[in-house]
């Protein structure tokens, strides 16, 4: 055998000088960064009392102000349902002008990814101080949020599953002259619809999450309800609040999880 | 290297559905894939187009709608000169030319109605062929009268991707009668199908072609394939036609020592 001359190769290769100077810089980042932000064991056990003592005053939870709260948390719902839905359609042809092979002109598909890429990579509270000032407290400020962290999420992912679908019927259309919308419409359209779905339950699980952090900066919704309930001390009003919330998470999470079950 | 006079019997006075001059084309830094290559077809005509691999056929096939660009020589298909169309001229051409894939390249997630209403596509622009299900009432009719020529009506609703490799193929095949073609190109329409199911989506395009009164240009490499279906059989190789014979008077033995030696035969 011609391998039996051949020495077997090492398991690891031994790094470069560069790369081992890469590795020593980004572990003394690692531990600067720890040093820099303050963390001590001994700050953990100082907290350990007052975490002990706050989740003591939220139980048992309070329950009396449950219809003003499941309220809110239905405005909640409705603003993510609505600022995803919003969200959802803009995406489609931002997508369709970011993908590459569909994209009309090179131009086009330059300025759909970077305004994906300016939603996408602006932090949601941000936006959300935005539309505050723009449109002012409550719901409306919340919604425009969710569907520009819904167009900076799906938009990308829109534009992925369009592209990566197979190109066989595209090649074909083109073969017998169809037009590009109808490219995309018959061929590209129905063969990134799993993936489509997929994102767009991402997208309302996100947004319902988003949604609640939303309320604390004046965005509408049951966040502004659990920030009151925290600023006076209401700790049991507040793991009501939180109870309510994870619920409707685990919620939005398992019928999403069996939707995609079922349509994929 | 074996050159004949095609039969022009059958379409006497009439122009020829493609005629190819000079075709020069060479992908990257490689060997030159057709190095002035000539090549022609009479309408009505079947001509099969045989090689070793990487002897340019399905190049050829490509070039003539222009999915594939090639660097000189002149395509004419149908009366139209192909390097010089743009925009909807490139495309009305394309719609009098049907194309058979060698892997059906249909819609997988869509029924075999939807993808055969897509070959209306060539005729209509709006959403009236996007899908079966907006798709008005005498395209529809058409599509199911397209799949009952290949054999499928009855499984018009079925997805593609739960039909066998011959019948997806059967339903191309169907897509492209929906667009109602002048020419028809098939590059290996059957390499990716058993001997059986080969056999029969072969006998089934030579038949609705011949009936429809279509050319038919079709790439293989069953040489027994090549002498049944096709009036001609063209056999490329260095970069040209290296063959060229009326089908009836080749054999299926001196057609295989093609592949051998392209220059000797």
């Amino acid at each position: 055998m011609t391998t039996a001359n051949q020495p077997v190769p090492p398991r690891f290769a031994y790094p470069g000088a560069l790369s081992f100077a890469s590795g020593v810089a980004a572990l003394a980042f690692i531990i600067w960064s720890f040093q820099s932000s303050g963390m001590s064991l001994a700050q953990f056990e100082r907290g350990l009392p007052a975490l002990a003592r706050v989740f003591g005053q939220m139980f048992p939870p309070d329950i009396s102000d449950l219809p003003r709260i499941l309220k809110s948390l239905l405005t909640t719902f409705q603003m993510a349902v609505a600022g995803v839905v919003l969200g959802l359609v803009l995406s489609l042809p931002i997508a369709i002008l970011a993908a590459e092979g569909l994209s009309p002109h090179p131009v086009l598909r330059h300025a759909a990814r970077a305004l994906i890429a300016l939603f996408r990579t602006v932090p949601d509270l941000v936006w959300a101080l935005i539309f505050v000032i723009t449109v002012g407290l409550g719901s409306p400020a919340g919604i425009l949020t969710i569907m520009v962290d819904t167009i900076g999420f799906a938009g990308r992912f829109f534009a992925s599953a369009m592209e990566e679908t197979d190109k066989g019927p595209r090649e074909a259309l083109t073969a017998i002259g169809a037009r590009p919308f109808g490219i995309v419409f018959s061929a590209v359209l129905p063969d990134a619809f799993p993936s489509f779905i997929a994102t767009s339950l991402f997208c309302l699980e996100k947004a319902v999450r988003a949604s609640v952090v939303l309320g604390l900066v004046g965005a509408g919704g049951i966040g502004v309800e659990l920030k009151v309930a925290f600023d006076l001390f209401e700790y049991d009003v507040a793991a009501t609040i939180i109870i309510l919330i994870f619920l409707l998470v685990l919620c939005v999470e398992q019928t999403g999880a069996w939707l995609r079950r079922r349509i994929l | 290297m074996l050159i004949a006079s095609p039969n022009m019997d059958d379409c006497a006075g009439s122009p020829r559905a493609v005629s190819v001059s000079g075709l020069r084309k060479r992908f990257g830094s490689g060997p030159a894939v057709f190095d002035g290559l000539d090549f022609s077809a009479n309408h009505r005509e079947a001509v099969a187009v045989i090689g070793a691999n990487g002897t340019g056929k399905s190049t050829l096939m490509r070039s003539l709608v222009r999915l594939t660009e090639v660097e000189d020589g002149q395509i004419d298909v149908l009366g139209e000169m192909v390097r010089t169309l743009s925009g909807s001229r490139l495309r009305r051409l394309r719609s009098r030319v049907g194309f058979v894939f060698q892997k059906h390249n249909l819609v997988l997630r869509l029924s075999a109605l939807s993808n055969v209403i897509h070959g209306a596509q060539a005729r209509h622009s709006g959403p009236q062929a996007w899908a079966q299900w907006c798709a008005p009432a005498s395209l529809r009719e058409e599509a199911m009268h397209c799949l009952s020529k290949v054999g499928l009506a009855d499984r018009a609703a079925q997805r593609v991707d739960s039909l066998s490799g011959g019948q997806s193929q059967r339903v191309a095949i169907a897509r492209m009668l929906m667009q109602r073609p002048e020419l028809v190109i098939a590059d290996e329409p059957v390499a990716s199908l058993d001997p059986k199911a080969g056999a029969e989506v072969m006998e089934l395009l030579f038949k609705l072609t011949r009936e429809a009164g279509l050319t038919l240009l079709f790439v293989s490499h069953h040489m027994e394939h090549a002498q049944t279906y096709a009036d001609r059989i063209v056999g490329l190789g260095n970069g040209k036609v290296m063959m060229d014979v009326p089908s009836r008077n080749a054999q299926v033995h001196e057609l295989k020592d093609f592949f051998l030696e392209p220059a000797a035969a």
